[in-house]
């Protein structure tokens, strides 16, 4: 029968306390609502990166040849592109969970407005769904990492490096897709996104180093996140690491608070009218 | 008395338009207390300001004497909400439902199995435990969403509409799980449009319209304010009642003519009914019934459809 507890202590004023477990509780949600059929949605993300790897790689890469490094180092093609197609795997597993999944949970389920009901606010969240979205990115990462080391195309060690790396990109994206999440106004406008995904996968000195490019798209292709990414992970995986990689965390994390911080006021405005 | 909502001149306003125009309300502990009124009275509006999810405009809000800008979070902990339209998670299972949401409230796991089995119990779904949420009916959410909103043991409920929708049968069922609680000293808030709820489980009452309170009391102190003890209900067969109306005159308190029949507001029906005898109308059904709070309700807001 329904009793009654004395109400837990709850700390005073609004503070961080109690937020790493409320913020907990969403994703353990997530968790809870794993069924069989999520593998299938889960495997896919993991796939393209490495298809394109084989692909591209491997397959356009033997008709390429080696590329120099900035450092003047020779390369060959598929050593280049791994790094870019780690980026993009767990830009990819950051978004799809941050977009469709979230902009669904948010607009058609009404998910949140329950949630919200109970002691946990809009930032807790947007905090325990980026960090289930954080758990698929990670997933895909290591995975894909152990094909790098598999394959030879960077050591091991490197791929330790590289992994940290990989989590960091995947925050700041998946703080960035819920922004968008938090703007976009129907399921139409996600085209929009998966366009916007599909050019910064080609362009972000992916498959071609953006010296390849004319001054002013180089420019714009440099402020992109994926291409911070990609130059982050490409000189983890093929040296060498300097001040341009430090640029790289620090953007990286700007993305990540910029887009997390956004993103719970306007689920605050949008959810709490 | 200890007053566990407490609001003074509360607003609510939207982008052009005013939703709750600056109402008192006192909500005590263990009252089943209930907010009347058409669609768009402002019940909802209210509701979601007292859930906490809804900073208010202008005026003065206390829950649990605590002021919800400042302190949501610990408020929502001793609420539990059920909200007009059900949004229970449909990826999780019934159970799953309840120690999933339980979660939110930091409950630990194995007092969150546990209680889940309790609820399940105490709204009878314990058969449905494992089933999806999608194939439940509509009456079975709401149980549902009931259950849910008693998972953290509050010290309020707040119900919008809780039996919105559902067939009598249902309606029921929830009802009497209502009332139990009531019995079992939880404090209910509830909007309703449905007289014969209000009269059913609210000790106390406000009626609502256009965001402001017309009318306040309980059931039966309304219905002495605000109509007569009885109405008898004449139908005449012309075509017009209207023309029935003037020789009415001077049988009760106050007369409504509608379309199909004449409402007489008197306090001794049976009397009335004969003295229309006796100026023999003959009218083609009489029906004394006692005055209820649908006759209250429509006399304080009106006939005309607010929608």
């Amino acid at each position: 029968m329904v009793t009654f507890l004395m109400p837990r202590f709850v700390p005073r004023l609004v503070s961080f306390e109690g937020m790493g477990r409320r913020s907990a509780s969403v994703t353990e949600r997530n968790i809870a609502c794993l069924r069989s059929m999520y593998w299938v949605v889960m495997v896919s993300g993991f796939v393209e990166p490495v298809l394109y790897l084989f692909s591209i790689g491997v397959g356009v890469g033997a008709l390429i040849g080696d590329l120099p490094l900035p450092g003047g180092r020779l390369v060959g093609y598929a050593e280049f592109v791994a790094p870019a197609m780690l980026a993009s795997a767990a830009m990819t597993g950051a978004l799809s969970e941050t977009t469709f999944n979230f902009f669904g949970k948010m607009k058609f389920m009404r998910l949140y407005e329950g949630i919200l009901a109970t002691p946990v606010r809009p930032i807790e969240i947007a905090l325990g769904e980026l960090a289930w979205a954080m758990v698929r990115g990670v997933l895909y990462s290591a995975a894909f990492l152990g094909i790098m080391v598999a394959m030879d195309l960077t050591s091991a060690a490197r791929a330790l490096a590289m992994f940290p790396a990989t989590v960091l990109i995947g925050f700041a994206f998946g703080a960035l897709g819920m922004t968008v999440s938090t703007v976009i106004r129907s399921w139409q406008d996600f085209d929009l996104i998966v366009a916007g995904q599909f050019a910064l996968l080609l362009f972000s000195g992916t498959f071609v180093p953006p010296t390849a490019y004319p001054a002013v798209v180089r420019w714009l292709i440099e402020v992109t996140p994926l291409y911070r990414s990609v130059d982050l992970v490409r000189a983890l995986s093929l040296g060498p690491v300097g001040w341009t990689q430090a640029l790289d965390v620090l953007y990286l994390l700007a993305v990540l608070v910029i887009g997390l911080t956004v993103a719970g006021r306007r689920m605050e405005k949008m959810l709490c009218k | 008395m200890e007053s566990l909502i407490h609001a003074r001149g509360l607003v609510k306003r939207f982008e052009g338009f005013t939703a709750v125009d600056g109402i008192d309300v006192d909500v005590r502990r263990g009252e089943a207390f209930g907010f009347l009124g058409p669609n768009g009275a402002g019940k909802s509006s209210t509701m979601r300001m007292i859930g906490c999810v809804s900073p208010p405009t202008d005026g003065v809000l206390r829950i649990l004497g605590l002021d919800p800008r400042r302190d949501g979070p610990k408020i929502r902990a001793k609420l539990g909400v059920c909200p007009q339209l059900d949004n229970l998670d449909i990826e999780l299972s019934v159970r799953e439902n309840l120690t999933t949401y339980a979660r939110f409230f930091g409950i630990p796991r194995r007092v969150a199995r546990q209680r889940a089995d309790e609820l399940l119990e105490f709204v009878q779904l314990t058969e449905r435990a494992d089933s999806k949420v999608e194939p439940l009916s509509g009456g079975m959410k709401r149980r549902l969403t009931i259950a849910r909103a008693l998972v953290n043991e509050p010290e309020i409920v707040l119900l919008d509409e809780p039996t919105t929708g559902l067939d009598p049968q249902a309606r029921h069922l929830v009802w009497e799980r209502l009332f139990r609680l009531k019995q079992q000293g939880v404090t209910l808030v509830l909007t309703t449009h449905y007289m014969d709820e209000a009269e059913q489980l609210c000790d106390r009452l406000v009626v609502m319209d256009g965001g402001r309170i017309v009318a306040e009391g309980s059931p039966r102190a309304l219905i002495e304010q605000y109509s007569t003890r009885e109405v008898v209900e004449l139908r005449f067969a012309a075509e017009s009642q209207e023309a029935y109306a003037e020789k009415l005159a001077g049988l009760g308190e106050r007369l409504e003519v509608l379309p199909d029949r004449i409402l007489l507001y008197v306090a001794d029906g049976d009397k009335a009914a004969a003295e229309v005898q006796r100026r023999s109308l003959a009218p083609a059904s009489v029906l004394v019934r006692r005055s209820s709070l649908e006759d209250v309700f429509l006399h304080l807001t009106g006939r005309t459809l607010v929608d």
